[in-house]
């Protein structure tokens, strides 16, 4: 039981909102002690999974491409394009957004996305752009919320999308989990159960991103 | 052989010029500190495979120390002023899509074709590993095609590059220490105790009432450990099989399938799934850290009873 105190320190550390950093060390720390493991072992055990997990940073790497290109106006770009386009409004960007995000993940192409190669240089100014265009004097808590809803639409697009390809990730644990238990379940009929979800996924957040149209313009007068 | 560590040693340079560029601007009162943290990162990433676990972990420990105690303060603004890129945008048009686009396409061209290709028998990449060096190779082939036709100051990807890095600050760092954690809890034995517990608190009999424990299990605990892949063993041997598929005679390709889904909608909720709730925050320069998980809740909690019901629905026999 005493293990389980690492997750307490995460659920408060978060609803605090002290430093993610901080809270997510101590979590490792506690938990490596409570479990037996000693300080240098503990210390240890993080400093082998950290350097262990490297690759998990190597998204950074994008990062010159997108910083070279904002500088030669990628943003400004993106906005004009959206803005010329009369009938591409927020909810209209976002939507089509997830629509391609959902089906390019469907076809094994997760990479096609992501926030920082394609959301802060493209999709976040295309649909902050379309407002701009709608919404005479856009404040700024608005464009916050148009942002992380740029984000929201890239998360729920892959989630919801990947698991239709059977050679992803998830479907291939699930797979080893279940013939570990002695059920055998087929890679092709998991992907065919993760369709409906995924139409759920595309009508709901759909909907809410029509919606966010709506609200916007209603913010207006 | 391409590997990852090749990629390591290209997040060093990223990494370490972050450091100097931010300890040579003595306009950032921050700028010890700054490089401090992005140098300690260098480091692992340099030399991290030969450290010990220990060095290793002592290192992390001092650059949360630096990130909580001091921060990382964003520094620059943009080099170039806002007429200067609305002029540079109009003059390169959507041509500048070009280099931003090559990223993905060149990904997945490397990802279908680098896999294949061998030398003297040797694969070039090894199979595991395809994904991340295809997405290395793809940036730097894309750095190279705007550097050709922006022609911007040599320097300019490096300095734009720390400007974001610094913008970013301690949460580039977030992900990569979120799945070292997960490998304490995983050797201190967290999944054991958590399933035993769930296993003892599961009312059994009520079919309703047991898929709805195993789609909210699958939630709540993705929440808590930030990734369902961590969740999906413990929930689904320890409440889906022997209850749903053994007790009710369920069909575990659907409960298993639908299940994971249940756990990706935790995922959408907690900040422990860092790399696609907070830093996405830092990225976009959000004030409230909890902006991308408050615009994803009402999706994640009706996909929730979506999953609920279709499990309750498809997944028994009639």
């Amino acid at each position: 039981m005493l293990v389980l105190s690492g997750l307490l320190i995460v659920v408060l550390g978060f609803a605090f909102r002290l430093n993610p950093l901080l809270v997510v060390t101590c979590a490792g720390v506690v938990t490596g002690l409570a479990g037996g493991l000693g300080f240098e072992k503990t210390i240890g055990t993080l400093g082998h999974a950290f350097t262990e997990s490297r690759y998990v940073a190597i998204v950074w790497l994008v990062l010159p491409v997108i910083g070279m290109l904002e500088r030669a106006g990628l943003k400004e770009r993106a906005r004009d394009v959206v803005m010329q386009m009369q009938r591409a409004t927020t909810g209209r960007v976002l939507l089509a957004y997830l629509a391609l995000r959902q089906a390019t993940a469907a076809l094994g192409l997760v990479s096609l996305g992501g926030h920082p190669q394609m959301v802060r240089p493209l999709i976040a100014p295309m649909a902050e752009g379309a407002a701009e265009r709608d919404v005479p004097g856009l404040d700024q808590a608005t464009r916050h919320r148009i942002r992380a809803h740029a984000a929201a639409v890239d998360n729920i697009g892959v989630f919801f999308g990947e698991d239709i390809f059977i050679a992803i990730g998830s479907i291939l644990l699930i797979k080893g989990v279940m013939e570990q238990a002695g059920v055998r379940v087929l890679p092709t009929e998991l992907a065919v159960w993760a369709i409906p979800t995924a139409i759920a996924a595309f009508v709901i957040h759909g909907t809410r991103l029509l919606m966010l149209d709506r609200q916007l313009r209603k913010g207006t007068r | 052989m391409i590997t990852l560590e090749f990629l390591y040693r290209l997040m060093g340079l990223l990494t370490g010029a972050t450091a100097l560029i931010n300890l040579r601007d003595t306009t950032n009162p921050n700028r010890i500190w700054n490089a401090a943290f992005w140098g300690l990162w260098a480091i692992s990433f340099l030399v991290g495979t030969w450290l010990s676990d220990l060095a290793s972990g002592l290192l992390i420990m001092t650059m949360v120390a630096v990130a909580t105690i001091r921060g990382v303060r964003c520094s620059g603004t943009e080099s170039t002023s806002l007429t200067e890129r609305v002029a540079s945008a109009r003059r390169w048009g959507n041509r500048l899509f070009l280099p931003a686009l090559a990223v993905p396409f060149f990904t997945l061209l490397a990802n279908a074709t680098i896999g294949r290709i061998t030398i003297d028998g040797a694969p070039l990449v090894e199979a595991k590993q395809v994904t991340l060096v295809s997405l290395g190779l793809a940036t730097l082939v894309s750095l190279s095609i705007g550097m050709l036709m922006l022609r911007p100051p040599l320097r300019a990807p490096l300095t734009e590059a720390r400007r974001l890095m610094d913008s970013v600050g301690w949460a580039a760092m977030l992900p990569q220490l979120l799945a070292a954690l997960g490998a304490v809890f995983a050797a201190a034995g967290v999944g054991k105790v958590v399933s035993a517990l769930a296993a003892s608190w599961i009312p059994s009999g009520a079919p309703f009432l047991s898929v709805t424990a195993y789609t909210l299990g699958m939630a709540l605990l993705t929440m808590l450990m930030g990734n369902a892949f961590a969740a999906f063993p413990v929930m689904t041997l320890g409440i889906g099989l022997p209850l749903l598929v053994t007790g009710l005679h369920g069909n575990p390709t659907i409960i298993a399938a639908i299940g994971m889904l249940s756990g990706f909608c935790g995922t959408l909720m907690t900040p422990m799934a860092a790399n696609f709730n907070l830093v996405p925050v830092a990225l976009l320069e959000l004030p409230d850290r909890y902006a991308v998980i408050r615009a994803q809740i009402p999706t994640a909690l009706s996909l929730l009873v979506v999953n609920t019901l279709l499990i309750y629905f498809l997944a028994f026999p009639r």
